[in-house]
Parts: C-alpha cells; sequence; structure tokens
C-alpha cells in the first residue's frame, strides 16, 4: 500500500514525540542514580557511584530479588502447564460452554489486581484460616499468568496445520510422541514469549502481592516500596530500577529474536 | 514407478506400550480426552479464583464484631448500604471513572498512531527495533515508574524547573497512568493492525476509496477488537490501582485507595468486599457491552 508523503511525516513526529514520553522518565531514573544528591533535585549538581555500591550490598534488596525470582519461577512454570493443557482443550474441541471457559481465563487479568488481590486474601484468610506466605503468592501470581500462556499458544495453534499431527499419527506416533515431537517443537517460541510474559507480570505485581504475601514474603516490588519514601533508600532504588531494565534487554530480544512476531503480543 | 513397491510390504504394527493403549484410549473417548486436558486449568480457576470470588460476595454481606474488629457471621445488607449511599463513595467511584476513562482515551488516541506506523510504515528492521522499544517500558518496574513521574511533577523536579508542572493530583495521575498502561495499549493495537492484509487495503483503494475513507471504512472497523483489547487493560488496571495514586495523586482516594483501607487499617473485611464489588460491576458491564466484539479473543 502506499501512504503519502507528509502522512508518513506526521507519523514519524508523533512516534518520535511517543518514544520521547516514553524514555524521558527511564533516562531521569538512570541519570538519579548517580546523582550525589539525595534530594533528587532536577537539575542534578553532581554525579557518584555510591548509590550502586550500595545497592549490590544491600541485603534486603537483594534477598527481596531472591524472592521475587522463586515466585515468578514458580507461577511461570504452574501457568505454563496449565495454559497449555487450556488451549490444546479449546484449539482442539468443540463443547458446550467453550465460550464461558475462554472468559474463565480471561478473567482474572480482565478483573483489576486489587480484585484478584482481596478475594485471595479473603478465601485464604478469613475462610480457610490459612497464613499468607511463599505458596500463598505463587498460588496468586499462577492464577492470573494462566492467560498470557494460553493466549500465546491458542494463537500459534490457530496458525498451525493439523496435517503434520495427522500425519505423525499415521506414521505410527502415539498422540504423546506426537505432542512431543511434532506440536511442542512448533508450540516452542509461543511458549517463550508467554513465558517471559507471565514471569515479568508477575515479577513486577506489587498489588497482588500486597494481599496474598502477609509480612514475612518481601518481593522485590514490596521492597522497593517499602524503601522507596526512605530519603537515604531512594537512590538505591533508582539504582534497581536501572538494574532491571538494562537486564531486560536481555528477555526482550531473546524472545524477539526466537519468537519473532510471537513475542510481540503483549498478553 | 518400480517393481519393488508394487509388493505387499506389511509395515509391522507398533510395540503395544502402556502410553500408546493410554493414547488409543482417548482417541477413542474424546470426551474423556476434553475432559483430562480441561481438568487441571478447570479445577485451578474454578477452585481457587471463581470460589473466591463467591466467598468475597458473601463476606460482603456479613459485618464486623465492633470490639474485636473479627468478621462475624452476621448478614447484613448494611455493607451495600453504605457503599450506594454515601456520598463518599459516590464522589470517588465518580472520579476513578473519569481518570479510568481519560487514561483509556489517552493510551488508545497514542497507541493507534503508533500501531499503526509501526505495522505499516516501518520496514522490518525499524519494527523490530520500536517493538523492542514500546516492550522495554513493560520491564522497568512499576512502581519506579510511578515515582520518575513524581519526581517530574513534583517541586524542583523536571517540569517544575520548566514552569509547566501540574504538581501532585488528577492531573499528575492520569498522566503517571497513561504511561504507565501504554505499552499494554501499543501491543495488542499494533498485532491488531499487523494481522490486516495488505491486499484489503489495496482491494480499498481499488474501489475508489481515498485514503481517510480506506482508513475509517476499512482498517478501523478491523483493528477495532484490538483496541478495545487493550482498553481493557487501561480500564481495569486503572479501576483497581491504588499504589500509583498514592504515589502521584496527592491526598486524592480512588476506589482502590478505598477498598484497601477498608482491608488494611479499617480492618473491615465486609466493608472492603462490598466495596470491591463497584469496580467489578463497572468491568462486567464493560466486558459485557464489549463482548460482541470479539475483543476478549485478542486480550
Amino acid at each position: 500500500m502506499r501512504i503519502p508523503t507528509p502522512v508518513k511525516a506526521v507519523l514519524s513526529v508523533i512516534v518520535c514525540a511517543v518514544l520521547a514520553f516514553v524514555y524521558i522518565p527511564l533516562i531521569i531514573v538512570v541519570i538519579s542514580s548517580f546523582n550525589a544528591s539525595q534530594s533528587l533535585g532536577w537539575p542534578p549538581q553532581s554525579f557518584t557511584f555510591e548509590w550502586w555500591v550500595r545497592a549490590f550490598s544491600d541485603k534486603g534488596a537483594l534477598s527481596a530479588l531472591g524472592t521475587s525470582l522463586i515466585v515468578a519461577a514458580c507461577a511461570t512454570l504452574i501457568a505454563l502447564v496449565l495454559g497449555t493443557l487450556a488451549s490444546l482443550a479449546l484449539d482442539r474441541f468443540e463443547f458446550f460452554g467453550k465460550e464461558a471457559v475462554n472468559l474463565l481465563i480471561v478473567l482474572p487479568i480482565a478483573l483489576p489486581g486489587i480484585i484478584t488481590g482481596i478475594a485471595l486474601n479473603n478465601a485464604f484468610t478469613t475462610m480457610l484460616g490459612w497464613r499468607l506466605g511463599l505458596l500463598t503468592v505463587i498460588t496468586a501470581h499462577a492464577t492470573f499468568c494462566i492467560v498470557t500462556i494460553y493466549n500465546n499458544v491458542f494463537a500459534r495453534m490457530r496458525r498451525m496445520s493439523g496435517n503434520l499431527r495427522d500425519a505423525a499419527m499415521d506414521l505410527g506416533a502415539d498422540s504423546f510422541t506426537t505432542f512431543r515431537l511434532v506440536t511442542f517443537p512448533q508450540l516452542r517460541s509461543a511458549l517463550l514469549a508467554g513465558g517471559l510474559l507471565a514471569f515479568g507480570l508477575s515479577f513486577d505485581e506489587i498489588i497482588v502481592t500486597q494481599f496474598t504475601a502477609g509480612t514475612g514474603v518481601q518481593t522485590l516490588p514490596i521492597w522497593i516500596f517499602d524503601n522507596m519514601f526512605r530519603p537515604n533508600q531512594a537512590p538505591i532504588v533508582n539504582v534497581i530500577a536501572t538494574f532491571l531494565v538494562i537486564v531486560s534487554i536481555i528477555p526482550i530480544t531473546l524472545a524477539n529474536r526466537i519468537g519473532g512476531k510471537a513475542a510481540t503480543g503483549v498478553a | 514407478m518400480s517393481h519393488a513397491s508394487r509388493t505387499k510390504v506389511r509395515l509391522p504394527a507398533p510395540p503395544v506400550t502402556a502410553s500408546r493403549r493410554l493414547s488409543s484410549f482417548f482417541g477413542k473417548h474424546r470426551r474423556l480426552s476434553l475432559t483430562a486436558l480441561l481438568a487441571a486449568p478447570l479445577a485451578w480457576l474454578v477452585l481457587i479464583y471463581i470460589i473466591s470470588l463467591l466467598l468475597l460476595l458473601v463476606t460482603a454481606f456479613w459485618s464486623t464484631d465492633s470490639f474485636t474488629g473479627q468478621v462475624v457471621q452476621e448478614w447484613t445488607l448494611g455493607n451495600f448500604g453504605a457503599v450506594f449511599t454515601e456520598a463518599l463513595y459516590r464522589a470517588v467511584t465518580v472520579r476513578t471513572l473519569i481518570i479510568a476513562v481519560s487514561v483509556t482515551v489517552i493510551d488508545v488516541v497514542i497507541a493507534l498512531p503508533v500501531g499503526y506506523f509501526m505495522s505499516k510504515v516501518a520496514g522490518p528492521r525499524l519494527r523490530g527495533a520500536l517493538v523492542v522499544a514500546f516492550l522495554m517500558p513493560l520491564w522497568a518496574a512499576y512502581l519506579v515508574k510511578a515515582y520518575a513521574w513524581r519526581t517530574i511533577v513534583s517541586p524542583h523536579g523536571l517540569l517544575d524547573s520548566l514552569g509547566i508542572s501540574p504538581g501532585l493530583g488528577l492531573v499528575a495521575t492520569i498522566i503517571t497512568m497513561s504511561y504507565i498502561w501504554l505499552p499494554y495499549v501499543v501491543m495488542p493495537v499494533y498485532t491488531g493492525f499487523e494481522r490486516i492484509p495488505d491486499n484489503l487495503i489495496e482491494a480499498a483503494g481499488d474501489l475508489g476509496a481515498k485514503g481517510w475513507k480506506t482508513f475509517t471504512a476499512v482498517i478501523i472497523p478491523l483493528v477495532w477488537p484490538s483496541v478495545i483489547a487493550g482498553s481493557i487493560f487501561s480500564f481495569s488496571l486503572t479501576l483497581g490501582d491504588y499504589i500509583a495514586v498514592q504515589i502521584v495523586g496527592g491526598s486524592q482516594q480512588l476506589l482502590g485507595t478505598l477498598i484497601y483501607a477498608n482491608v488494611g487499617t479499617g480492618g473491615n473485611m465486609p466493608l472492603a468486599a462490598a466495596t470491591a464489588f463497584i469496580p467489578i460491576a463497572v468491568i462486567v458491564i464493560y466486558l459485557t457491552a464489549v463482548r460482541r466484539t470479539g475483543a476478549l479473543k485478542n486480550l
């Protein structure tokens, strides 16, 4: 399709402006992580590496990072299994209530996090009398992560032809072997893209975590929230944020290279 | 055709293993294999999520003991009564809706040209770079992005030093939330544009539609489900937020703040549960309204 040059020019300007809007706050965070003054005044007067050194020796931050990694990994693993099963069922079968199942999978992300949080908190504590801890956080996170896997895998299966699967089974493979050798390799990049997104969602989640973590479990977002308003800790928060942005380049480019288009679906 | 292929060759039957037996069993019983696939995800979502939501509804009809603060199973309509009649709840609901609608409109207005540019104007290399550029902020911690805006709009911040800061409050809340949820809207909208085949657009041109007419009569209707899908994210995420508003909103209250306060400092789970049904009702109404666009399949 031919798009007129003035339209292209206007669109380019808009995209540049939006990129500026997206990146200026992030650049400010990066610069603030080197700002020698703790008051975060603008523009910064002098620079220092002190916050970077202090951040990487901050026990609270490091253990919170570890907790977040554990929670995100477990939630992603559960979501990978449940999301794949659900998408296999909804792709291969027609049944009564299919729409309802679809809605059920989408609901935990369509309803605000505070609803998921308060509902699970109420069920765990008031109804079941459980103590909140790592397990309750992982359960809650897995619940809203299922949809990201489901969407990625389901979209991939829509584009896959059933012929390969039929051929494998005609050649004598049973359905498990067919899944392992034919279906799974085709799904791999969709699983990776969905898994990365699930991991990211869980890693950054604070609202659901606050409601389901109790006092003993401190994930990185909770640690950040507890520390960002303390004057002597705020610069360390900026360091950690900068670090996360830099580290995030790895999974995004990875997903982009392996997944191609699959990696672009937000959910 | 060679001579050998005409002779009948019988393939040996594959060995009968346990997995083969199970596989052929499921092959014969389609219902059972559907059940086997759906059992675990459905059990998880129904037992953990749906039951919890129903229990939340039940809790909203209970009361709290005024001395101990414990939830007591005495049935009352008082919580819903308070939520529906008290002026505070009405004012906060209206304010939250204004913010959610503004944020959604801003994000959609930004996402449309950006998504269109990425999918139809940019070449493959630039497109890949832009996808990365718009996905990356998603990985920068949510809290830090809110905090960055706090430093930008607060006294001595970037905007303040330029003399155009709105200060902490309603406007800052809308800007910050539009900023944080933008990738959630841009990505589905971009994917939506990406799925429109170029030959449809060319066909519109061949049939005599000018550029603008093609855009409004062909492109927009095709991309609309993706726009709605994105709007569900920005709308719902804003509706339940109570963190960003604490950071950039000054002393404003949103529905999320009220719910959080009722659970935490208030220690009144039944009232919090009743309050939680305002955003639930809003989202359910929104989802039913947009269901027919097919947006739920584009989430």
